[in-house]
This record gives C-alpha cells, sequence and structure tokens, in this order.
C-alpha cells in the first residue's frame, strides 16, 4: 500500500467532500455528538432520534428555549408526571443544554 | 488484503482511496459519506439480536451515515421481547404481539444478517467462527448474548425432557408459550409455584410482574387456583412495596409470597420442588427461573471476569477489561450497584458502546461522559402499571457508572395511565432497536 499522502490533507480532503454531501458523523467534533448521545438516552421512549412512533411526545424539532424549560421545570418539581421528574433530576444543566440543542435542531416529524 | 493495525483502519482506507479513487469514488467511500457500507471505516460484528445487540447494529449504521460495516449474528429467525411477554402468560396479548422482525435492521439500515449462532472467538486474529463454520473478521467485536442458565445447579433440569416439563419462559418464545399452554390446561384449585434465583439475574422485577399476571388469569378464569412465589432471596429485590401491596390487596387469597426459598432440586414427575432450608413444595405447574450467567459465547471469547458469570467492562467503551476490541452488552456484564439486568438498560449501554466504537475506529477516544438511565414498567393487572425509574452517570474517579442521588424512583400506586406509557416504551424501544 502507499501511504504518500499525509493524514492532515487526506482528513482535510475528506471533511470538505463530505461537508458538501453529507453532515459527516465521524467529522464532527466531540460537543456535538454530546448531544447526540445525551439525545439517544430519551430515545427508548421518545423514538429515535426524538421522533415518536407514539404514546409518547416528539422531541425533534422543538425549540430548545421550550425542551430546556420543560425539562427544567420536571427536575425543579413545578412540573408535574409519572417518570420524568425522576429522570430529569438526573441529568446536569449543561447535558440538558446539550440535548435539547441537539433535539432542536433535527427535523420535526410531519 | 492485510489487516491494518488497531485503529487504523480508517486513515489507512483514506489514504488508499486518496491514492487510487477519483473524487467520486472518494466521497461515496468515505466515512460520513457513504450510503452503502463497504467496510470502509471499519467492520463490527454484533453477536446477540436482542435489545443490546440490535440496538448497536442499528446505531453503528445509524451514526457512521452507513460507512461502518455491521454484521448481526443472530440464530431467532425473529425478535422476541421478554418485557411484555408476561402478560402472554396472562393471556391479555399474545405472543405475535412481542414478536418484531429484523428485517428493518436489514432494509433500512444495511445490517448483514446472519442466521446462525456464534460458537468462537480468536481475540488475536480478531475473527469470530459460526456454528456452520463461517468465519467472520472484525474490527471490533460486540457481544450481546444476553443470560445461560446454569443447570450445573440443578442438575435434574439438564435434559430437554425435564425442561419441557419444568419451563422457566425466562427467554421469550416457545417457552412462554407452552407455559401459557400449562397454564390453560391447569384445573381450577390448582398451584401454580415460581422459584426465583439468588440476585443478581435478568430482570430483577419479572418473576413479581409474572406472578401478578398470573394471578390476573386465575383471578378471571380460575378463582380458586393459587400462585406461590418461593424466592431464593430474602425479600422481593424490586418494587418490593408496590408488588407486596397488589398481592395484599388486588390478589387477596391468591398469590402467597415466601422468601429465603433457594432452589436444591425438583422432582421433575412430581413438580415438587426441594429447597436449601424451607419445606417441600408440591405444584401443579411449577416455573424455575435457573441461577443465570453470560451466555456460552462470552465464555468463549473469554470475557467472563466476575464470579465464573458475568462480564466486566469499561462503562466508556463497554470494552471486556480482559480481551481487547470485545465489547460486552446488556445482561451479561458485570453490573454497576444499582444497574438492573434490564432490556432498556441494553438498549442503552448499546448507544454508548456505539458511539465508543465508532470513536475508536476513527482513532479517537471515547467520550469520557457516558450517561446511561433506566425506565422498567411492570403490569400488575392487564392494564395498570407501576414503573422504578433510574439514571446513571459516570464517575471518573471510581471509574463506574453511579446511579445520581435524588434522581428516579417509583410509582406512589399503580395506574392505568402508567399502563399506557408502558405500551407506549414498548413500541419506541422496539422501534428503537429494530425499525
Amino acid at each position: 500500500m502507499l501511504r504518500t499522502i499525509p493524514r492532515l490533507t487526506a482528513t482535510l480532503a475528506a471533511a470538505a467532500l463530505c461537508g458538501a454531501i453529507a453532515a459527516p458523523a465521524a467529522a464532527q467534533s466531540p460537543p456535538a455528538e454530546l448531544g447526540r448521545n445525551l439525545a439517544a438516552t430519551c430515545a427508548n421512549c421518545h423514538g429515535t432520534g426524538g421522533v415518536s412512533v407514539g404514546g409518547t411526545v416528539s422531541l425533534a424539532g422543538t425549540p430548545k428555549a421550550d425542551l430546556v424549560a420543560k425539562m427544567q421545570d420536571f427536575k425543579a418539581g413545578r412540573r408535574t408526571g409519572t417518570i420524568m421528574p425522576q429522570l430529569a433530576k438526573g441529568y446536569t444543566d449543561p447535558q440538558i443544554e446539550a440535548l435539547s440543542a441537539w433535539f432542536a435542531a433535527q427535523k420535526a416529524p410531519q | 488484503m492485510t489487516r491494518p493495525a488497531k485503529d487504523t483502519t480508517m486513515k489507512t482506507m483514506r489514504r488508499d482511496f486518496l491514492k487510487a479513487s477519483g473524487a467520486t469514488a472518494l466521497a461515496a467511500a468515505l466515512p460520513g459519506c457513504a450510503t452503502t457500507g463497504s467496510g470502509s471505516a471499519g467492520r463490527v460484528v454484533v453477536v446477540g439480536g436482542g435489545y443490546g445487540g440490535a440496538t448497536a447494529a442499528k446505531y453503528l449504521r445509524l451514526w457512521s451515515n452507513g460507512s461502518v460495516d455491521v454484521t448481526l449474528v443472530e440464530p431467532n429467525a425473529q425478535f422476541i421481547s421478554c418485557p411484555i411477554s408476561n402478560l402472554v402468560l396472562g393471556g391479555s396479548k399474545t405472543i405475535a404481539d412481542v414478536t418484531v422482525s429484523y428485517d428493518n435492521l436489514v432494509k433500512r439500515h444495511g445490517v448483514k444478517l446472519v442466521k446462525d449462532t456464534a460458537v468462537a472467538v480468536d481475540p488475536d486474529k480478531r475473527t469470530v467462527t459460526l456454528a456452520s463454520g463461517q468465519v467472520l473478521g472484525y474490527d471490533r467485536l460486540i457481544l450481546s448474548p444476553g443470560i445461560d442458565f446454569m443447570y450445573e445447579q440443578l442438575k435434574v433440569l439438564e435434559s430437554a425432557d425435564a425442561q419441557a416439563r419444568v419451563l422457566h419462559s425466562w427467554k421469550a418464545g416457545p417457552q412462554t408459550v407452552a407455559l401459557r399452554r400449562q397454564l390453560e390446561a391447569m384445573p381450577d384449585g390448582g398451584v401454580y409455584a415460581i422459584t426465583i434465583p439468588v440476585a443478581p439475574y435478568r430482570c430483577p422485577p419479572g418473576p413479581y410482574e409474572r406472578a401478578c399476571q398470573v394471578a390476573w388469569y386465575f383471578k378471571q378464569k380460575k378463582p380458586k387456583s393459587k400462585v406461590l412465589i418461593l424466592d431464593g432471596n430474602p425479600d422481593v429485590t424490586s418494587k418490593a412495596g408496590l408488588f407486596k401491596k397488589a398481592w395484599a390487596e388486588e390478589y387477596k387469597g391468591i398469590v402467597e409470597y415466601r422468601p429465603n426459598h433457594v432452589l436444591t432440586d425438583v422432582d421433575v414427575r412430581t413438580l415438587t420442588a426441594k429447597f436449601e432450608t424451607a419445606d417441600d413444595v408440591k405444584a401443579d405447574v411449577l416455573n424455575v427461573l435457573p441461577p443465570q450467567r453470560a451466555g456460552a459465547i462470552a465464555r468463549a471469547a473469554g470475557v467472563i471476569t466476575a464470579n465464573n458469570r458475568w462480564c466486566e467492562v469499561d462503562f466508556l467503551t463497554f470494552e471486556s477489561i480482559k480481551v481487547k476490541n470485545v465489547h460486552v452488552l446488556g445482561d451479561a456484564i458485570q453490573i454497576a450497584p444499582a444497574m438492573p439486568k434490564s432490556g432498556h438498560m441494553a438498549n442503552q449501554h448499546a448507544k454508548v458502546c456505539a458511539a465508543a466504537v465508532l470513536e475508536l475506529l476513527a482513532g479517537r477516544a471515547a467520550s469520557p461522559t457516558p450517561v446511561l438511565t433506566n425506565t422498567c414498567y411492570s403490569f400488575i393487572t392487564d392494564k395498570e402499571v407501576v414503573h422504578v425509574a433510574s439514571v446513571h452517570q459516570y464517575d471518573a474517579e471510581k471509574k463506574t457508572m453511579v446511579a445520581v442521588q435524588g434522581a428516579g424512583g417509583l410509582s406512589p400506586a399503580m395506574s392505568a395511565l402508567e399502563g399506557t406509557y408502558a405500551f407506549a416504551w414498548a413500541q419506541n424501544i422496539w422501534a428503537d432497536a429494530l425499525a
């Protein structure tokens, strides 16, 4: 195997090409994946990518401020519920910001 | 072609493609750009298509935009859910209601599904051998092997005949249907007895939910019948107050709970259970949950490290602490305190693992801050449900997952509202793993 092109050049070329075609998961910076990974902890009940198949609220495409406010209300006990007041207390404020930002950036279900 | 060294696969491939290809071919094959899995960003083999393995396979494809080659090895033709399957015993659901196809993993996500059983792993050559003799190479191997039963502790149940008469029904499928048939055939006035192994075992509240579901059936159809819970533990291991309230009120006169019943032997002919320190119990339907350990492939791969039963993992990646490039998910792992062996947890393990594996394949470190949640619903009746929930954050100092104090908790009481949420949970988690 010839390995004549330095890694940095290859990576930059890859990033440039990918950017024109699709959001490149493998080239994302860790903070972007933090939101994605945290949001994935919600998918069991709220659907993959926050698109529910039924019986729970879809989170995809919801404005970040709304999600943060809801989670903080659950966390502080200002909003009642069954599971969510208990789960919301398990996330730090920065984690709530990150997962809310990720859901807000997703396309809302039709 | 020789395999590139660990963690350099993708970089090497990138360089090869840059050397050999035009821009279109390059874009098609680059990680993050490819739409068809050609192995350009690495090869992952997932063993076991349950809650852990199916989720891992899907998310590896989803989060790599199809650039990572994923093969799922699973012997069963369809996914059959353990959660909700106790309702099949109660009679309010059928086995079809808890069965989901693997088709979408293949058609929608490009997972390569191999209907086979993994029997051996060579961690040096990084190959996994299947029962058919097929050998699959991997950059990363993810084992989600579920549980096996430790019949060496209950030798009388080692034979297929004995297992067909004294059912476990702790892997949903034919055993679930068979136990329902036994319950239907039992005359009114009979006794259904369930024995529970000493913790840890798969699904802590599951046996108590099962007792409720059988009692629900008896209450409707066979009101003179009894449910006997013979628990190897000193007390109910999960949702104790809620279950005891249900047995005292909803199922008064039907359910009897007896702690400290460690099963030592079974008379298969007379359906008599024998215990370490308690009197023998004869039943009309005897349901034995044997002691459990990680599934057989975990032993073959050398990843069982705790008590000769479970697999210790690095919770940042779910990689075995012993065998490099082999990850373990689900019920097979050695859990951190307060981390139940549940399908929900297995799904959460899978996402942390999938994210970590993609980072590792790209030559980067895994996220240092994984989070896991658990949500577990138990059906008291056919509609009324109680839950337990928890959130687990990684503690860098202790290098383990720690349940967040003040978070999580139980239902105050059973409710039909939570019943609707429980069914919504099932539909969404099945879709999250398989659709």
